[in-house]
């Protein structure tokens, strides 16, 4: 057993990376070609939570499939139901009262703001640092309660249905939403002082995990790992849908193209979604949530429809292709997270395994929206 | 025959004293985790949770020892005990007052330091033998921390040395009783005085929380990237060995700072000095050390590593030269 090996001068071996590991937040699963600690080539392994959501899409009437979108990315469900819903009501011609599209953007806001937290505690957590994560549960806390008391569920909702949402909300959300605000910003201001201005984590971020512009493009990437790169798009500006042209919000880019501007990214979306969510608080009109006449049975004409929106993790896409039926020919989900991931074996060549953990952190990975 | 009984006892003290720390350190940094992290931290068990550490010993006991396949046994099993031994063996030549020290030794620096540094071996023990890549890998950075960390520790001691002559430890304690003022940290007054001091006690801290694998130096247990590190493949006691040996080490660390720097059992203002003095300076540094771990993210190994080798290594050589310099002076 305990047999001599003939050293190789460049020999390499193989770590096992997952699927249960963790720093790959879930059932990833990356077999890297290490040289000592140095990265020669990793390669993602995915499926490991496959649950053929669009085989499911194509075989279940529309509003069945529902409540599947938001088992994919579990911290930002909002984001991926409101897609399909639009998607749906392009292709069957259902008109949305004003006042649910606005409490649509709104929840899909509040959603974005505590994905990005969970993403920031847990991001920290891989570069080694335990308590922000738990700071940043509390004021998650709030937006959940907040979100559960109107949509009945914390994090798989089925809030948004085609022609509106399911129910209205009271003076009570808007309340405390209106009181959230001030909080989460003396939170974010916490969190700067707490992290950001940190000189270890700083060493870490600064110029660490380079993403170039190309890369992005070349894989389709989206959200703070293209922005972080200088890529100005935000499908809520570039291709706008629902009601954000009536709303003031920035998209932060920044190009550095490294750990520090995807962060930067994230934090400064957070800042921009609680102002999106002031401003649609203020412009909220009346009237119902749910148009007369919804059709109780939806079979769009036939053709392709395809809708993005932007979620939290980035450009996420629904393609229909409708044959008059009752359920869809082809649902294809374009899941943002995929095309993010797959950028990882370029950018992480040669790095040491600790800032290629780090350079995944700042992808914003959640796996079973990989895996669909 | 009395003489071998008063050495057993003081024996059987040091490692009461030892393990009792280790135990309770851990129950300190879990509540002192949930003060910084706004959650109240163990709390069930017992008043204020004082039952946890035994409780979690005999979980820890009560557990099977697996030894997984392809490991080297006899390194394996002896990994734990190589580096909860040493530090037990460090506490004999510890004092905690001028006469609570189970043995006064003339070189109880060198012997601390001797002990100290065996504990580097039960690491590598274990990541060697555990046969798990995350484990040798983890077993590789630790000795070079240690290696890179136990050099600006032992010039800055040599400057103490160098100032109090001496390496026994209750002779050093002894030169700093009067007051505030005749602390190494701050030697404004007696026959010590060096402006380098506070300087020297930053490198000796740095120094200690690498040596003891402490956040945010704690890359040998990284779990962001290397799950658990070195003990990655130990359950049971051999995990709880681990775990102990590591708050003894601090410790060790703490005490060492406390005696070279803070004035022992010396109070500030002259005033009843006694071993409380000890343990409230000790445990103003441990909760330092603490409060570190649940503040800060963790280094990378590269800049741990530079850190020492290109700062804390030529600075304590160059505070070890003017230190020289200077008590050749005055």
């Amino acid at each position: 057993m305990n047999q001599p090996v003939e050293l190789q001068p460049d020999e390499t071996f193989v770590l096992n990376v997952g699927p249960q590991h963790p720093a790959t937040h879930g059932v990833l699963r990356v077999k890297m070609e290490m040289n000592g600690e140095y990265i020669v080539h990793a390669e993602t392994v995915v499926g490991y939570i496959h649950r053929m959501h669009e085989k499911m899409g194509e075989v279940k009437p529309y509003p069945q499939f529902l409540m599947n979108l938001s088992r994919l990315d579990y911290l930002g469900a909002m984001g991926y139901s409101h897609c399909h819903a639009l998607c749906v009501e392009k292709a069957a011609g259902i008109e949305v009262p004003k006042r649910a599209e606005y409490i649509r953007v709104l929840m899909v806001e509040l959603n974005r703001v505590s994905s990005h937290l969970v993403w920031l505690g847990a991001f920290i957590m891989d570069l080694g640092g335990f308590t922000p994560l738990l700071y940043t549960f509390q004021a998650r806390e709030h937006i959940l309660d907040m979100m559960e008391r109107i949509t009945g569920a914390r994090l798989t909702y089925c809030y948004i249905r085609f022609g509106g949402v399911s129910r209205d909300i009271d003076d009570q959300f808007i309340q405390s939403a209106r009181d959230f605000m001030p909080y989460m910003r003396k939170e974010l201001i916490k969190y700067h002082k707490l992290i950001t201005g940190n000189i270890i984590f700083k060493k870490r971020m600064v110029g660490m995990g380079h993403i170039s512009p190309e890369m992005c493009r070349k894989y389709g990437a989206s959200s703070g790992v293209a922005r972080g790169a200088g890529i100005n798009f935000d499908v809520r500006r570039n291709e706008p849908y629902s009601v954000y042209p009536e709303l003031e919000f920035e998209v932060p880019v920044y190009d550095g193209c490294d750990n520090m501007s995807r962060y930067m990214v994230r934090m400064e979306e957070i800042e921009q979604s609680l102002r999106i969510v002031e401003h649609a608080l203020d412009q909220l009109p009346d009237g119902p949530v749910m148009p007369k006449k919804a059709p109780k049975i939806i079979k769009p004409p036939a053709g392709d429809y395809y809708q993005a929106t932007e979620t939290a993790r980035g450009t996420f896409g629904v393609r229909l292709v409708s044959d008059g039926s009752q359920t869809p020919y082809r649902m294809k989900l374009r899941s943002p997270t995929y095309s993010n991931m797959h950028l990882f074996d370029e950018a992480c060549r040669g790095l040491m395994i600790m800032d290629a953990m780090a350079m995944m952190g700042t992808l914003d990975l959640v796996i079973p929206e990989i895996d669909r | 025959m009395i003489l071998t009984l008063t050495i057993l006892l003081a024996v059987i003290i040091a490692i009461a004293w030892a393990a009792f720390n280790a135990a309770y350190l851990v129950l300190a940094e879990r509540r002192g985790a949930g003060v910084i992290q706004r959650r109240p931290g163990p709390n069930i068990n017992g008043p204020f949770g004082l039952l946890q550490p035994p409780l979690d010993g005999i979980k820890l006991m009560a557990k099977q020892l697996i030894i997984p396949a392809g490991a080297d046994r006899f390194m394996y099993i002896s990994a734990p005990v190589l580096v909860m031994c040493p530090a037990i063996m460090s506490f004999v030549a510890l004092p905690y007052s001028d006469w609570l020290q189970a043995q006064n030794i003339d070189v109880g620096l060198l012997m601390v330091f001797a002990f100290a540094s065996m504990g580097t071996m039960g690491t590598i023990f274990a990541g060697w033998s555990s046969h798990n890549k995350y484990s040798l890998m983890a077993a590789m950075r630790s000795v070079s921390q240690a290696v890179a960390y136990e050099i600006p520790m032992i010039l800055t001691a040599l400057t103490i040395t160098l100032m109090a002559g001496t390496t026994n430890l209750n002779a050093i304690v002894a030169q700093q009783s009067e007051n505030f003022f005749h602390w190494n940290i701050f030697p404004l007054f007696g026959e010590t005085h060096n402006i380098l001091m506070p300087f020297s006690f930053l490198i000796f801290f740095i120094c200690s929380m690498a040596e003891t694998n402490r956040a945010p130096f704690d890359l040998g247990e990284a779990e962001g990237e290397l799950v658990a590190g070195f003990h990655i493949e130990y359950g049971s006691m051999g995990f709880g060995l681990f775990f102990m040996g590591e708050y003894a080490n601090i410790v060790i660390g703490a005490t060492l700072a406390t005696i070279f720097f803070l004035g022992g059992w010396s109070c500030p203002f002259g005033l009843f000095p006694g071993v409380w003095w000890f343990l409230i300076k000790l445990y103003a540094i441990i909760f330092t050390i603490i409060w570190i771990r649940w503040t800060f993210p963790r280094t990378t190994i590269y800049g741990l590593l530079n850190l020492s080798w290109k700062i804390l290594i030529p600075a304590s050589l160059v505070n070890l030269l003017l230190t020289a310099g200077l008590m050749k002076v005055f």
